[in-house]
């Protein structure tokens, strides 16, 4: 057990799941539905490229211990993104069912019902390769670095996993919506994935501070760089600093770590139109808050969030302003943030002179963006770095002999199974270059 | 409005549908329950001398979604008294007297035929069913299937029925036999008025893979009982057509196997059932599936201006033929719809790995599979696993060959096209 223990009273236990779990009953019909196609659209949708129909054949022929196999050897991380894939836009929405308009397959319920007996029922499907005597430093605890760490664990090469925080298991620990998936439920995966062995995990250590980029390379024959995204990206308008704006990422982090109060919380305005900005007005609204408003620079059509978490936020009440920018904070007589001054924009996003109007807020969220790390590895020789991301090749190398990179830090901020395939991709990569195929 | 009456060897019904001799026509409440649903016969569990059941009597085959498509069961005759069964079934027919209600019988010597026959007569019934087919228990004794196998046997009692009952006779046949012909030309000689088939077929219908015991289990032992249910309905179809067919039989069939919906029961009339029996579906889903089995037939009826059923029974049997008859240059190949592909791949895959590797990815990219006509034997294949209905067709294809079947290449020497898919 390498994860921090958890508050049992955190801000977050008070969500149930969005998609329940299935009965046996449930799977066994919904897997029979299947139609067992062949190399189908939904295979072809999944980075990991899970053999969708035949985990799915195997539920319903009732070999579950089949079908968590099929799912772990393309994506160990299958447990997660059963939860916290948006499957709408990946599997179920290129399911053929679509084009006869009947429902699409669930796959992710049905990857969620194989990937849970697994874990209650303690199946380990995976062991560590004969030792190599290589070792590979990790930068980060979140899902890139554990994919990668055990594909390279199978290949028999030590791990070391550098991580800043006390918490493993990056956002999948921090971020994801209490709805999807809850913090324990993380620290689970982290320690299933570890399970392999062999993987050393040293927490509350930055590389570039408490130990260098020189001393890695000192100590390890390759370096997987999957230390995610920085921090929220602030609005740089007056009262920001304000007590009751925050950061969506950190008032997430809060939320799924620690107790939480919102007392007298009755207005919540979420800035941002992102998928960071849908989780955060569905939090705010689970968490109790009355009255939940989206404040969105374009419309609906431009919003880089998932359609169907919108639709999904409307329906919980949530209300949005499109076309209209936060310019300002005002403060209450506490001190603390009373409201939110927008500036309605038109169709070119330019201002409308006098268009201003004031949203209550008593807890304002700010979601659009986090910065980018690339920074930290700017000074390397050899390593490129565009618009904040590390640049490699299609298997993840960088420029710099021995570097490789996955997740946030390399795509820019994608999902959960985006990093899983990355950092797997990464970790095939690294065993060609520590056995002299690269 | 079609006519649906029907008539089996004098035994009339409002409409041919009747409950098969199994546990849904078990009593007197029940029969007249599914009478009031709207079925149009019953044909009795069976009487005999009342028996003993085991616990544990039934087992299901199901295949995942889909429940109890094949059924087995190793449960015996009545186990009510006679005096019981001949009184409801009296109180029965006289609350219904334009249903039929033939009593199933099962009994060993003569004596006890006679015995049986009068008292079952005494009731008011339409008819009797000899029941030489239960293949699980009573054969054990020397009765059920042990008399079907028999066609002496089958022949010599139905003669003692025949000459001992004033009320048609029918003989239900058992399908564990290599050729159903000989026993319903035995039924015949015999003098029967008509045939009921198929009664049901050994089977062992699982296993329980934890305890090593075939199910159903009685304790730790099973025994073999009788498969029914949808799944028999191919079996069933095949040796009904069979009599139906032959010139020498020529008498009416009651048809039993699988029945579960309009569509089988058109099936088995075009094939020349003048009634049908239904059971499984009955102890499956209740009385009420037969509303929708009326309706369906009467809508068929219509659609295909078959006014009475007596124009319908066999229609499809002058089709049934010998291999040796088909015509070998006829030619199909499959066609696939853009329109309607729904790229799932299936025909490819069933084609590549079961068929004859004619179908391919597009080369275009797009999702739509292509098929080398060149190569396509019509084998139906890519038809059967299309999820889409109507987007693969079978095309007929002129060839410029005029017919020929193998009898007509042997005998007469006509020409055959060339094979395709044979490298």
């Amino acid at each position: 057990m390498v994860s921090t223990p958890l508050d049992p009273d955190r801000a977050e236990s008070v969500f149930a799941d969005f998609k329940g779990e299935y009965t046996r009953e449930q799977a066994t019909l919904e897997a029979s539905r299947c139609l067992y196609c062949s190399d189908p659209p939904c295979v072809k949708a999944c980075p990991t490229h899970i053999d969708i129909p035949q985990f799915i054949r195997k539920i319903a022929t009732g070999n579950l211990k089949g079908s968590a196999r099929t799912i772990f050897d393309a994506n160990i991380l299958g447990m997660s993104c059963a939860r916290v894939c948006p499957v709408e836009t990946l599997c179920v929405g290129d399911c053929v069912y679509n084009l006869l308009h009947v429902p699409p397959i669930q796959i992710g319920k049905l990857q969620r019902y194989a990937t849970d007996r697994a874990y209650a029922e303690q199946w380990r499907f995976f062991e560590a390769g004969a030792d190599t005597g290589k070792t590979v430093a990790l930068l980060g605890a979140g899902p890139a670095s554990l994919a990668c760490a055990h594909e390279l664990r199978r290949r028999g090469h030590g791990c070391t996993v550098y991580e800043k925080r006390p918490v493993v298991g990056g956002l999948n620990s921090t971020g994801v919506a209490p709805y999807k998936m809850k913090a324990d439920r993380a620290a689970d995966e982290v320690d299933w994935v570890l399970g392999i062995g062999g993987v050393e995990v040293v927490t509350g250590v930055e590389v570039g501070e408490q130990v260098s980029f020189q001393e890695l390379e000192a100590r390890h024959d390759a370096v997987f760089l999957g230390m995610g995204l920085g921090p929220d990206t602030r609005l740089r308008v007056p009262g920001e600093e304000l007590p009751g704006v925050h950061g969506a990422v950190d008032f997430i982090e809060e939320m799924k770590l620690t107790k939480m109060n919102l007392a007298g919380v009755k207005h919540a305005v979420v800035v941002g139109g992102g998928n960071t900005a849908l989780d955060a007005v569905r939090e705010a609204k689970g968490l109790g808050v009355g009255h939940v408003v989206m404040l969105y620079r374009g419309d609906e059509a431009a919003m880089s969030g998932y359609a169907h978490e919108w639709a999904a936020a409307k329906v919980e009440g949530v209300r949005a302003e499109w076309r209209a920018v936060a310019v300002g904070f005002e403060a209450g007589a506490d001190g603390r943030v009373a409201g939110v001054l927008c500036q309605r924009l038109d169709e070119k996003r330019q201002p409308i002179a006098g268009a201003t109007f004031t949203l209550p807020a008593e807890l304002v969220l700010v979601a659009i963006g986090q910065s980018k790390l690339g920074a930290m590895v700017q000074s390397l020789t050899g390593i490129e770095v565009a618009g904040g991301r590390v640049v490699t090749d299609e298997r993840g190398a960088t420029g710099r002999k021995g570097y490789f990179a996955g997740g946030d830090c390399r795509n820019g901020g994608k999902e959960v199974v985006n990093a899983a395939a990355e950092g797997k991709a990464a970790a095939q990569a690294i065993h060609a270059y520590l056995t002299g195929g690269l | 409005m079609p006519d649906l009456s029907s008539n089996t060897g004098g035994i009339r019904s409002p409409n041919p549908f009747w409950l098969a001799s199994a546990p849904p026509a078990n009593s007197g409440g029940q029969v007249q329950r599914a009478f009031d649903a709207g079925w149009g016969g019953a044909v009795w569990k069976t009487l005999g001398q009342p028996i003993q059941n085991v616990s544990s009597r039934f087992g299901a085959h199901s295949v995942a979604g889909a429940k109890a498509i094949g059924f087995n069961n190793i449960e015996l005759i009545t186990d009510r008294s006679l005096e019981t069964n001949f009184r409801e079934i009296y109180d029965t027919k006289k609350k219904y007297p334009k249903h039929a209600v033939i009593v199933s019988l099962m009994v060993e010597t003569r004596d006890e035929w006679r015995d049986i026959i009068k008292r079952s007569v005494d009731t008011g019934a339409d008819g009797l069913e000899l029941n030489f087919g239960c293949p699980h228990g009573m054969c054990e004794r020397g009765m059920g299937s042990a008399v079907g196998q028999e066609p002496k046997v089958n022949q010599e009692i139905t003669s003692w029925a025949v000459e001992y009952s004033s009320i048609p006779v029918l003989v239900k046949l058992t399908p564990n036999v290599s050729d159903i012909v000989p026993h319903g030309l035995a039924a015949k000689r015999g003098g029967a008025h008509g045939v009921s088939l198929i009664n049901t077929i050994k089977s062992i219908i699982s296993v329980d893979i934890d305890r090593f015991v075939p199910e159903p289990r009685v304790g730790g032992l099973s025994t073999n009982g009788g498969y029914c249910g949808q799944a028999v309905k191919p079996i069933a179809m095949h040796m009904l057509a069979a009599l139906a067919r032959d010139e020498r039989f020529r008498l009416p069939i009651s048809g039993i196997g699988g029945i579960s919906n309009w569509r089988d029961a058109v099936e088995f009339i075009l094939l020349g059932s003048s009634s049908v029996q239904v059971c499984t579906e009955v102890m499956l889903r209740g009385f009420r599936v037969v509303e929708d089995m009326i309706e369906g037939l009467e809508e068929y009826m219509r659609t295909h201006g078959f006014s009475t059923l007596e124009s319908m029974v066999g229609r499809a049997v002058p089709s049934y033929s010998e291999w040796g008859n088909l015509d070998l240059n006829y030619e199909t190949i499959a066609k696939i719809d853009p329109a309607l592909c729904i790229g799932c791949n299936k025909c490819m895959i069933a084609c590549e790995d079961g068929a004859h590797q004619c179908i391919h990815p597009n080369p275009t990219g797009a999702r739509v599979p292509v098929v080398d006509e060149s190569e396509c034997v019509g084998c139906n294949l890519c038809q059967i696993v299309c999820p889409v209905e109507g987007c693969i067709s079978m095309v007929e294809v002129d060839n410029g060959f005029a017919p020929s079947s193998w009898n007509q290449f042997v005998e007469e020497g006509r020409v055959l096209r060339p094979k395709k898919g044979a490298h």
